[in-house]
This record gives structure tokens, C-alpha cells and sequence, in this order.
């Protein structure tokens, strides 16, 4: 793969990513202020002393943001990825050994989505004890019930195909099947829904955060600033758009390297000569 | 005569839009110039590609998404069709020149009867009352053969068969009354038996109505029983255009004169067939209860080539299921090389797996479209003898120069190929397993004719060179009778004639054998009506 054949949407997704990131990773060394440290006086205006202003309590804004993003982006990638991980595992076997497993794989899957997820994150939540991974596990869960869903209608498509059929008659494993002959014939939807799924799941754990079940305050996330700044909007103090905007570019940022790698991977040239 | 449809110089042309480069345009059609008289039926001919669609789609001045008419005149009766406004050319569509389409089903709304939209278009243009046309669509219905002409209309399209279908759709064609209908492949999708029944019922209706009509399709011998002149198309331009009976009986170009004699091998069946490899023992098989075969009772011997021949819902691929063991017989075994089979893919040994391949009609769908040529053939070589790195590469390009396509097609993908080479791909990844069976089914069958011809001699090479034994499927007897060496005719689930060739395919035949042999389109005009003379028995499922 040449570094030139890489969009310029894919370059600022990916330059937007690794901000991001950076901030996430070296956060008390890049921040101003610490995270939950009272520095002035309640919704400041930005400029001055402190760069985007205060929030609700007199905390500065832009440190907030940066360690902010260290367990917003954590918790909503793992969540995601965790759940893609389960999702497509479990409905690629479903779809490739069919009959029982698959029966018992998806009914459970329909009862699960029976119930409302928010419901049933709060009471799980509720009953386990208050940690990160638990959280994320939860998110995680919960997720991959929409993933499977779409994960064994697409690998269906594939399994049918002779190709698959071939491989069978060659003696191959379930393993080489569901990695080798389906999983890449199925990847631009599930990138696409990557996408999307990665900005639910900021949402998913800001409405969590909220309700007081996800993130504990003072530590800080970026959904919670939103919802702890929101009262603020009502005497024009912008101080929640600018979680709510970091939220909006990292959502971006992730779909326009999503898109490219779609684009590649719907490619049935491997990437060369066709657009 | 005046000309009733002239046609002159012909430009079509389309826009690709290549990533990275400023766009291109495409000349898909060249110079091309013919007419059609009154009553007088034209046959367009010419391999995939060769623009026959395209050229016939402008008599309804049309062209498919992005593709436009560029230059030259399309006169009917004396007015140019491409000089037409959009109202203009609506007055011609469906009501003075009407369209035939390949597959009838795909045209038909399933949520409608038929008769109501056999008589849609006249409907639409004001060309008869309601009544008028309902008559006119039983006679129709009449004149192309349907059981029940008065009835027919009220039946749905999935209540009819494929056959039946097509003609309903030349009954639509036919309704208004048309000066010219286009046929685009009208019979291509049928099987053979029924392909006969559907071209006598068109070549009466249009001789009844006394329409003119522009056949396109690739299969020359269809065209010569069917059609006034013939016009040979390649790569966009004009071959040949003469008389029926000058391009058949006296070509001046090679292309044309390779198209006449694309069927003219023949082989001699090996005289020992003693030697036994494959032996099926009355298998009996179906899907949850459901009989598909019955009782079949099969041998092949080594090195040689059985061709199974049977129209579709003969079964003939199910046997090949049972074969593989994809489908575990109800009753009745497989033996291999002298060893029962285990019934049941899950049971065979590695071993067992690798000395049966298979070849797929479709090579699109038989590929993982994410792999290159160099991965899907040599997987088998890793997977079966555990050859890696150099030795394995090596062996791929062998096996590509084995197929005669050479180590350049080693990073292509499936998609970069063209229906050929990617045939010869699935060939190539069949036999790196060094199997001594290859169950082929219909190889060609989707391929054109050139193109299919020059595959049927590869498997022969490959035959002589590696000894391996083929069971071919087919639902083409003259396939059968050009490269197996026993044949076994296959009927609705049962076996009707099993032998080597010169006994199955010499008198005194069983009434479907005959059918079958007598179905197969021969390059001579007034075949047609011989065969529907002589022939004993009713197309099987029309």
C-alpha cells in the first residue's frame, strides 16, 4: 500500500484520531489546570486566563476536555471494539454451522433485544459493583446484540456462495472459513456500521454518566460535560458545545478513516484501479 | 421494397470514469449500418460484448444508463428516430416497435395477472378498447401455442412455466399491433426441449402477423432457423452481413466461419471401460424427504469422461451433491477407487476430500472475489501437501501455464479476469490437488461459444496429460457427444440410458433420448420444422 494512494479525508481523519489520542495518553502533562481543580469562578467566558473558559463549577474547560478524553475514548473504543469482537464472532459461526447453534445463538440474541437496553444497563449496572470494566463490558454486551444482527444477515449472504462451498469440499475448518472466505467479504458493511456503532457508544456512556451510573464524577468525560454545562446554554454561555464539538470531530474523524478503509475494502481489485 | 427500419453508421458511445484519470469515452458501437423489411427478420449475432443489445436497443431509440447514441440515423418508415422529442419516441415505444427481454421472469410484475399486462401497453397508447385487445390477446395467446388461450390471462407469472412465460411476453410484444420487435435473447435462459417449442411458436406468430423482428443472440444455429439475414458483430463492428444462407452455408470471414464450426469436434470413446474409478450403487437422494433421484446406478472408468445429460430438475447436480457428499444419499452408496464412501462430507479423510474436485459453472461465484490467483490456487497445494514459500509459487505458475494463462495472472483478482480465464482459474485450482475425479458442472454453459470451445479442449489436454477422470454435467447432448465417453441420460430424478457413447447415442432410442438429441440446434436452415415434425414426444416442461 503506497502512503500516496491515502485520501486527504483519510489523512485529516486520521490526524484528527491521533490528537486525540495524544491528549488522551499524556493528559496531565498537556493540561493547564487538573482535572477536578476549582480555578475560578463558574462559566467564564473563553479568551483570557483560561483558553475555552469554565464550567459549571469554576473548573477549566480545556483541561476538563483533556483528561476528558482519555476515559471517553478508552471506554467508548473498547466498548465498541469489544462488542464488534463478540458480535461478529458469534454470528459468523452462527451463519457458517447453521441449524442448533444457530437457532439458540439467535433467539437469545432477539430476547436480549427484547429488553430496553438503557433498562437493562441500569439495572446490571445497579447490581455489579462500580468499575471501569464492568462498564465497558456492559456497553460492550449490549452493543453486540446489533452487531450480530447485522454480522449473520451479511455472512449469510456470503455462506451460500459456492466459493464457500468449495471450501468445505476442500476439508477446510469452521476457522478458515469464517476468517479466510467470509469475514473479508463482509467487511465494508461492518466497517460502516464501526462508524456509527463508536459514536453510540460516546452517547451511550454520556446518557449512562448522566443518570449516575457511568463515569463517577469529578472525573470527567465528555458526554457528562455536556450534560453538566447544558444548563448554561439557557444564558448563552457556550461552555457545553465545546465537549459536544469534540464529541462531533472525533465521530467525524473516525467515519472519514472508516470511509477510506470501506473504500478499500469494498474493492474488488484489491485498492488498485478502481474508485 | 421501401425499408421499413434502416439503420446507418451507427455511433454509440459511453463515458468511463476511471479514478485518477480525467474521464474517458468509450466507442461501443462503430459503423454500423443494416435494414429490415416489412415481414423480413434480422438476426444480430456476436459473442458477449459485441454491442448486439445495445445496437438492437436503438430501435427504440434507447440507451442503458450512460450509454448514448452518438451518430448515424435509425430510420422507421422514413423518420429518424434519434431526431424524435421524448413524445415523439413515447409514441413509438410499446405501440410501433415493441421489446422481447431475455429473462421473462425478471420482466413480468409478479403482483399482476398476465393478461393484464399483456395488453398494458395497447392499453396505454390508445390502440384498441379494452375488449378488443383482451380478444386480441387470446389469439395471440393461440397463435404462440399456450395451453388454455382463454384462461391463460388470468393466471399469474409464477403460475406458468419459463417457456410459457416467454411467449406471454412475445404475446405483450405482439399485442399493439408493432411494426418491429427487438428479441434480445428470447430463448437463451430455456432448456433445450422447451427452446424449440418457444422459437417454432415465435417464428409462427411473426409469420401470422406478419411483423418484422430483430433477433439478437450469440447462438448461431438458433438464429439460422428463425431469421431473413444475419449480421455479424464483433467487438462493436460489423463482421459479416448477408443472407441466412450465405453466412451459414458460404462465410468470407474467419471469425464467422470459426463461429459456424464452433461446434464440429468430436472424439472417439476409449475403448476400455473396464478399469472402474467412481461407481455409484442405486443411490436414491432428495431434500427432507422429498425424492430428487431415484435409483441411480452410475460407473466411470479411469482416466475417461462420463457426461451426465439432463435437462433442469433432472437432478443431475444433486447426483453430483451426493457425489461430493454434500448430500448423503438416502439409500444406496458411493465407491471410490474401489473403497466405499463415507456418505457424509464430515466423515471422508483428507484424502478422500482431495482425489474429488469440483468445477462450478458460475467461476464468479466459485472464487472468493478477495483472493488473488495466486491464493486460491495455491491454498489446495498448502492445504493438502503443506507446500510453502518458493516451491509454492513455483507450482502456482506451473499450474497457470498448465491452464495457458502464465505467471503475469499471479496478483490478479477474479475480478480483473475475464469469464474464461477465470474458468480456467477454478481449473487450475482443481487440479493442484492432483484429484483423479473433477465433477464439472456445466463449465460452460455460461461461457461463449469460442470461449467454451476453448475450455473443452483444455480439459481434454489435461485429461491426456494427467489421466484424471471427469464426470461432466450437462444439460447440452451435443457437449456429451464431443467429449465423453459414456454417457448417461438423466430424466426427472431417474437414469433413462446410461452407456458409452456409441451404444446411447445410436438407435433405437427411448422417446426422451430422442427428444433430447433432436432439441439440439443444428447449423441448417428448415431444421426447425423438421424436428417438429418428426419428433415423438412433447417437450418435457414447457
Amino acid at each position: 500500500m503506497r502512503l500516496r494512494s491515502i485520501p486527504v479525508s483519510a489523512w485529516v481523519g486520521m490526524a484528527g484520531i491521533a490528537l486525540a489520542l495524544v491528549c488522551a495518553i499524556f493528559a496531565p502533562w498537556l493540561a493547564p489546570h487538573g482535572e477536578s481543580e476549582i480555578v475560578g469562578d463558574i462559566w467564564q467566558p473563553m479568551g483570557g486566563q483560561f483558553l475555552l473558559g469554565t464550567d459549571n463549577l469554576g473548573r477549566d474547560l480545556l483541561s476538563r476536555l483533556i483528561f476528558g478524553a482519555r476515559t471517553t475514548i478508552f471506554v467508548a473504543l473498547a466498548a465498541t471494539v469489544l462488542s464488534f469482537s463478540l458480535g461478529m464472532l458469534l454470528s459468523f459461526t452462527a451463519a457458517v454451522t447453521g441449524g442448533l447453534v444457530d437457532q439458540t445463538f439467535s433467539r437469545f440474541n432477539d430476547l436480549m433485544m427484547a429488553i430496553p437496553t438503557l433498562i437493562f444497563a441500569l439495572v446490571v449496572l445497579a447490581v455489579l459493583p462500580q468499575q471501569l470494566w464492568i462498564l465497558i463490558l456492559v456497553m460492550a454486551v449490549l452493543d453486540s446484540t446489533r452487531v450480530y444482527r447485522i454480522g449473520r444477515a451479511v455472512a449469510l449472504d456470503v455462506a451460500v456462495m459456492e466459493f464457500v462451498e468449495a471450501a468445505r469440499l476442500r476439508g477446510e475448518g469452521t476457522g478458515w472459513i469464517i476468517f479466510r472466505e467470509i469475514l473479508p467479504n463482509t467487511l465494508s458493511p461492518l466497517l460502516a456500521e464501526f462508524g456509527l456503532r463508536f459514536a453510540f457508544s460516546i452517547l451511550f456512556l454520556s446518557t449512562l454518566s448522566f443518570l449516575g451510573l457511568g463515569i463517577q464524577p469529578p472525573a470527567a468525560d465528555w458526554g457528562g460535560m455536556v450534560k453538566d454545562n447544558k444548563d448554561g446554554i439557557i444564558f448563552g454561555i457556550s461552555a457545553a458545545l465545546v465537549p459536544g464539538a469534540a464529541i462531533a470531530i472525533l465521530t467525524i474523524c473516525v467515519n472519514l478513516v472508516v470511509d477510506w478503509l470501506m473504500k478499500r475494502t469494498s474493492s474488488l481489485k484489491g485498492g488498485r484501479g478502481d474508485a | 421494397m421501401p425499408d421499413l427500419l434502416s439503420v446507418r453508421d451507427l455511433k454509440i458511445e459511453a463515458t468511463s470514469y476511471p479514478p485518477g484519470e480525467p474521464p474517458k469515452t468509450v466507442t461501443l458501437v462503430e459503423g454500423v449500418s443494416f435494414d429490415v423489411q416489412k415481414g423480413k427478420v434480422i438476426g444480430l449475432i456476436g459473442e458477449s460484448g459485441a454491442g448486439k443489445s445495445t445496437i438492437g436497443l436503438t430501435a427504440l431509440a434507447y440507451g442503458r444508463g450512460g450509454v448514448r447514441i452518438t451518430g448515424g440515423e435509425v430510420k422507421l418508415n422514413g423518420q429518424d428516430l434519434l431526431k424524435l422529442s421524448p413524445s415523439g419516441i413515447r409514441q413509438v415505444r410499446g405501440a410501433k416497435v415493441c421489446y422481447v427481454a431475455q429473462s421473462a421472469a425478471a420482466a413480468f410484475n409478479p403482483a399482476h395477472r398476465l393478461g393484464d399486462q399483456v395488453i398494458e401497453a395497447t392499453l396505454k397508447h390508445g390502440i384498441m378498447s379494452r375488449a378488443e385487445a383482451e380478444k386480441r390477446a387470446i389469439y395471440l395467446f393461440r397463435v404462440l401455442g399456450l395451453p388454455n388461450p382463454e384462461t391463460f390471462g388470468e393466471r399469474y407469472p409464477h403460475q406458468v412455466s419459463g417457456g410459457q412465460l416467454q411467449r406471454a411476453m412475445t404475446a405483450m410484444a405482439l399485442c399493439p399491433n408493432p411494426e418491429l420487435i427487438v428479441f434480445d435473447e428470447p430463448t437463451t435462459a430455456l432448456d433445450v426441449t422447451t427452446q424449440i417449442d418457444v422459437l417454432a411458436a415465435i417464428k409462427h406468430a411473426i409469420e401470422e402477423t406478419n411483423t418484422a423482428a430483430i433477433y439478437i443472440t450469440h447462438d448461431l444455429a438458433v438464429v439460422a432457423q428463425i431469421t431473413d439475414d444475419i449480421l455479424v458483430l464483433r467487438h462493436g463492428k460489423m463482421v459479416e452481413y448477408g443472407s441466412v444462407r450465405q453466412i451459414i452455408e458460404a462465410p468470407t470471414q474467419d471469425y464467422t466461419r470459426a463461429l459456424v464450426n464452433v461446434r464440429g469436434s468430436r472424439r472417439d470413446e476409449a475403448p476400455d471401460q473396464s478399469d472402474t474409478l467412481l461407481k455409484i450403487d442405486n443411490v436414491t437422494a432428495g431434500y427432507g424427504g422429498f425424492k430428487v433421484l431415484h435409483d441411480i446406478s452410475l460407473h466411470l472408468p479411469k482416466g475417461q469422461t462420463l457426461a451426465v445429460v439432463g435437462e433442469s430438475g433432472s437432478g443431475k447436480s444433486t447426483l453430483a451433491r451426493v457425489v461430493t457428499g454434500l448430500l448423503p444419499p438416502m439409500q444406496g452408496s458411493v465407491s471410490f477407487g474401489g473403497k466405499t464412501l463415507p456418505p457424509a462430507l464430515k466423515g471422508r479423510s483428507r484424502d478422500e476430500l482431495r482425489r474429488i474436485q469440483m468445477i462450478y459453472q458460475m467461476a464468479d461465484t466459485a472464487m472468493n472475489p478477495r483472493q488473488t490467483v495466486r491464493d486460491i490456487v495455491g491454498r489446495p497445494l498448502s492445504f493438502y501437501f503443506g507446500t510453502h514459500g518458493r516451491e509454492k509459487t513455483e507450482r502456482v505458475k506451473e499450474l497457470l501455464d498448465q491452464i495457458e494463462m502464465g505467471e503475469r495472472f499471479l496478483d490478479r483478482y477474479p475480478a480483473e479476469l475475464s469469464g474464461g480465464q477465470k474458468q480456467r482459474v477454478a481449473i487450475a485450482r482443481a487440479l493442484a490437488a492432483k484429484p483423479e475425479l473433477i465433477l464439472c458442472d456445466e463449465p460452460t454453459s455460461a461461457l461463449d461459444p469460442l470461449v467454451a470451445e476453448g475450455i473443452l479442449k483444455l480439459l481434454l489436454k489435461l485429461q491426456e496429460d494427467t489421466q484424471v477422470s471427469y464426470m461432466f454435467i450437462t444439460h447440452d447432448i451435443a457437449i456429451g457427444l464431443a467429449i465423453a465417453d459414456s454417457v448417461a441420460v438423466m430424466h426427472r430424478g431417474r437414469l433413462v440410458r446410461f452407456g458409452p457413447k456409441s451404444k446411447v447415442l445410436s438407435p433405437p432410442f427411448d422417446d426422451y433420448t430422442d427428444l433430447l438429441l433432436k432439441s439440439v440446434p443444428e447449423m441448417e436452415i428448415g431444421w426447425l420444422e423438421k424436428v417438429l415434425k418428426t419428433r415423438r414426444m412433447e417437450s418435457a416442461g414447457n
